[in-house]
């Protein structure tokens, strides 16, 4: 294929060939922004929790009037006996408030060693002393097998390590991450932490627990469980069942409290399968997301849209050329390639600029929206997205083109 | 001559009526993008309290330990006020008006039988709150000065409250049991509820619950914290080892502080107030940061420090604005190619006696039809994006509507946009030579 002819033809063009070029480029920046900060956001909303998510389901509930403050886990307690015999739930357990991804946080400085912490009470910080702000979450005897979590070295709590309401116990289960952090290269179990307003022996380690809230990589999983039964009016019952159960059995749980104990109150709000928590959590990433895509797409289709409107109207333009072109032997399928490697040719040199900006625009993204840097894998997936776009777009003015009879030469225009 | 030259741009137009559905399309789709977005960003940044805000102002001192490293990813202590300053300010009376809050939730429990015990949020407050931020009463007023002393067991309904709770707004008299305690209403309020809730803990949802309830501030202290009947629903930050329960504890900061002040000179000397009680303080012992840290914010300013408006909402109008930029390079192009096509026409009519303006003027027009139609497109687009944000559940959603200047202004924006991208196309077309064009053909 001769190019040169190509080129002379859009040198005659030059200020739309470069409007259009242009157009290519910023929509080639844009949409490898847009889709690395897609995949950042889908990489998060999809972060394991380290529960059997699809079958737990939470119901809040609150003791009010005076009897409520009086002894909250004698309450919880018949609440739990009367959780455990609904149809089809296999076990519960009774939280003070934290749930992974639930935004209820309690966290505390955990501090290593003895030296650690009084480094870190020296200096008024954590920072530097190996101390580290973790999540504590707790519960009723049985949470790690209803939770589901995945318990990798030690054992679980003993009865007799349980303490009641917010006093520190003397054991706790940490996660691998928190485990790892905390005595870097050495084995944590039994091993002792100083956290809360006393010291903790780690008894076991669990393969994955996410925090209530996230706090960025790094620290997502520094999180520990202490042996407390909840000791306040309001507390979260977490239920295992079978997935398709979840529905009908949050609503016998209601009527079971309710039954058991009518002052309290249940917010309508606070009764969820798993499933509907992480959704809440992500609710504003899922809009993000969604929000993201439509817009690479909607700049796709304006971007193929010009392509198409200029193409077309090329080829109305040089009805005749082409005419006279078929008429001294081009054939069809030089014509269809003539109008295809134009276009290869505008949206190459869109691309190449579109590279750059891609870079200078995720440098952008970079200092003021904390975005990591862009893999540069996405460029060349951009750019071949964008020339079969182009080759796309202008496939039908193109063939339009080629079904030029030889005849037009001799007609006038 | 306009009538003419509207008449040429229909029928050029309709002469190509795929160009210009397409060239409609790219202008509707951008503009729509914008529009939604900018209508988010307007909604957000508006003025809470239109002829009150100019006279509001929050203070905020620094008792931090000198040492004391934030949590970057949390709320600051320094954010609020300790007790005893709030109290300090309070009584040292240097503005108009002044007013320590704090936002909360208390359990209502009804009356009437068919309704169970229920939680609403509010603010404890103190009395100057209502004529300061002029809040409307439906009936009866706040409370008086003496009360905030006494702990009276007084208490301000908002309407919606009066309603569901005696299915009348005449409240006023009538008692109510908050907690464990009765109240008598002094008050109703009409609905307040400015957007975003600038008075509100930096915690807080700022744009979505209204105050149902304003209760005396001494209130508070007397009940428990958290657990009580009188919960706190804001940021409770202290920094000292004997972290107690108490709310009146020098280094616990939970209390919000506004004060009215008229002119520029009134803000000056309380922002030098403020400094001199922060050295007097530091004399004392009890802060250990420079002076100069104490800040007065205007109530715009504030909002401005808070910086409510997400991330991701500035990220999503900076899209929209590349999505128009696109859209308008777009038209750009294909005007351009069609103007130029039209040599032979532009080259007649310059040789029979058009001049360089006409010709101009001409094919701004028919940039400028093709903005309106984009315009009216884009306001249908725009209208879906908004109603696809009101579905979703952020606290701000639901306050994404267009208002008339809005909507004129998208309009108006489409045909900015489309004449802007005429203009280079419209000017290549008037410089075609006269006649010229004619030997060619």
């Amino acid at each position: 294929m001769e190019i040169r002819p190509i080129l002379s033809t859009l040198r005659r063009h030059k200020l739309t060939a470069i409007l259009l070029t242009l157009q290519v480029a910023l929509t080639c920046a844009i949409v490898c922004n847009v889709a690395f900060m897609v995949a950042n956001r889908v990489r998060q909303v999809s972060l394991p929790s380290g529960l059997d998510e699809s079958e737990l389901s939470v119901i809040h509930s609150t003791g009010i009037g005076q009897d409520a403050e009086k002894n909250p886990w004698a309450q919880h307690e018949v609440d739990l006996a009367a959780l455990r015999a609904i149809p089809g739930v296999e076990s519960v357990v009774a939280v003070s408030y934290a749930l992974p991804l639930n935004r209820n946080e309690w966290s505390s400085g955990t501090c290593p060693s003895k030296q650690a912490l009084d480094r870190a009470m020296q200096i008024m910080s954590m920072h530097g002393t190996g101390c580290i702000d973790s999540s504590i979450y707790n519960g009723s005897p049985g949470l790690i097998a209803t939770l589901g979590l995945n318990l990798v070295a030690g054992r679980d709590f003993l009865p007799d390590e349980y303490v009641l309401g917010h006093k520190t116990p003397p054991v706790a289960i940490v996660t691998r991450a928190l485990a790892q952090r905390l005595y870097p290269g050495q084995n944590a179990l039994g091993k002792e932490m100083y956290a809360g307003d006393g010291i903790v022996r780690v008894v076991g380690i669990v393969d994955t627990l996410l925090r209530p809230n996230l706090h960025g990589l790094g620290s997502n999983y520094d999180s520990m469980i202490w042996p407390q039964k909840p000791d306040t009016p309001g507390s979260d019952y977490v239920m295992r069942s079978a997935p398709r159960d979840r529905g009908q059995i949050l609503q016998a749980a209601k009527a079971a409290l309710l039954k058991v104990n009518p002052s309290r109150i249940i917010n309508p709000k606070y009764i969820q399968t798993y499933a509907q928590v992480r959704a809440q959590y992500f609710q504003r990433d899922t809009t993000m997301i969604g929000l993201l895509i439509a817009s690479a797409l909607g700049l796709l289709f304006v971007t193929a849209l010009g392509i198409t409107g200029l193409a077309n109207f090329w080829v109305g333009q040089r009805t005749r050329s082409i005419g006279i072109r078929r008429a001294i032997g081009a054939t069809r399928a030089d014509i269809l390639r003539y109008f295809q490697t134009e276009n290869f040719l505008i949206v190459t040199g869109g691309v190449v600029l579109g590279v750059l900006l891609a870079i200078g625009l995720n440098l952008l993204l970079m200092k003021h929206y904390e975005l990591p840097r862009l893999p540069l894998w996405y460029l060349p997936v951009g750019a071949i997205v964008l020339w079969l776009l182009g080759q796309l777009a202008v496939l039908a003015p193109a063939l339009r083109a080629s079904k030029v009879p030889p005849v037009v030469a001799t007609r006038s225009v | 001559m306009f009538g003419y030259y509207l008449d040429l741009a229909l029928r050029s137009l309709k002469r190509t009526p795929v160009l210009t559905a397409l060239m409609v399309l790219a202008i509707g789709l951008g503009i729509g993008a914008s529009m939604t977005m900018l209508t988010v960003l307007h909604v957000m940044t508006e003025d809470p309290l239109p002829g009150h805000s100019a006279h509001l102002y929050t203070p905020h001192l620094d008792p931090l330990p000198i040492n004391f490293k934030s949590d970057p990813l949390g709320i600051n202590p320094n954010q609020n006020l300790t007790w005893p300053d709030a109290m300090a300010l309070l009584h040292a009376h240097r503005g108009v008006e002044q007013a320590a809050m704090a936002g909360g939730s208390v359990l209502v429990w009804p009356q009437r039988t068919d309704l169970q015990p229920f939680y609403v949020d509010g603010h404890y407050t103190t009395h100057a709150f209502f004529t300061m931020f002029g809040v409307a009463f439906v009936e009866g007023s706040g409370w008086a000065a003496t009360d905030d002393r006494a702990s009276a067991h007084v208490v301000v309904l908002a309407e919606v409250l009066a309603r569901k709770l005696f299915g009348t707004a005449d409240a006023v008299g009538k008692t109510v049991r908050l907690g464990e305690l009765d109240y008598r209403v002094v008050g109703v309020t009409k609905d307040w509820a400015p957007k975003p809730l600038f008075y509100a803990d930096a915690s807080a949802k700022f744009y979505s619950d209204a105050d149902q309830f304003f209760l005396p501030l001494s209130d508070v202290l007397n009940s428990k914290r958290l657990d009580g009947d009188l919960r706190i629903s804001g940021n409770i930050s202290g920094w000292s080892t004997s972290n107690g329960d108490d709310l009146r504890d020098p280094s616990t900061t939970w209390v919000q502080f506004w004060v009215k002040l008229d002119s520029p000179e009134q803000a000056a000397a309380y922002q030098q107030f403020l400094v001199d009680y922060s050295a007097e303080q530091k004399s004392l012992g009890r802060y250990q940061r420079p002076p100069t840290n104490a800040k007065l914010y205007s109530l715009m300013g504030w909002l401005r420090h808070e910086n409510l408006v997400p991330d991701d909402v500035k990220l999503q109008m900076w899209l929209a604005l590349g999505f128009l930029g696109v859209a308008m390079l777009n038209i750009v192009a294909l005007l351009l190619a069609k103007f130029l096509r039209r040599s032979g026409e532009i080259s007649v009519r310059r040789a029979m006696g058009a001049c360089k303006r006409d010709i101009f003027v001409q094919f701004g027009i028919e940039s400028a039809l093709i903005g309106v139609a984009g315009g009216f497109l884009g306001l249908g687009i725009a209208q879906l994006g908004l109603w696809s944000i009101r579905r979703r559940p952020d606290d701000y959603a639901h306050l994404a509507t267009m208002d008339p200047s809005l909507l004129i202004g998208t309009v108006a924006l489409a045909v900015v946009a489309s004449v802007l991208a005429g203009l280079l196309p419209a000017w290549r077309a008037c410089r075609v030579p006269p006649a010229l064009q004619l030997k060619t053909q």
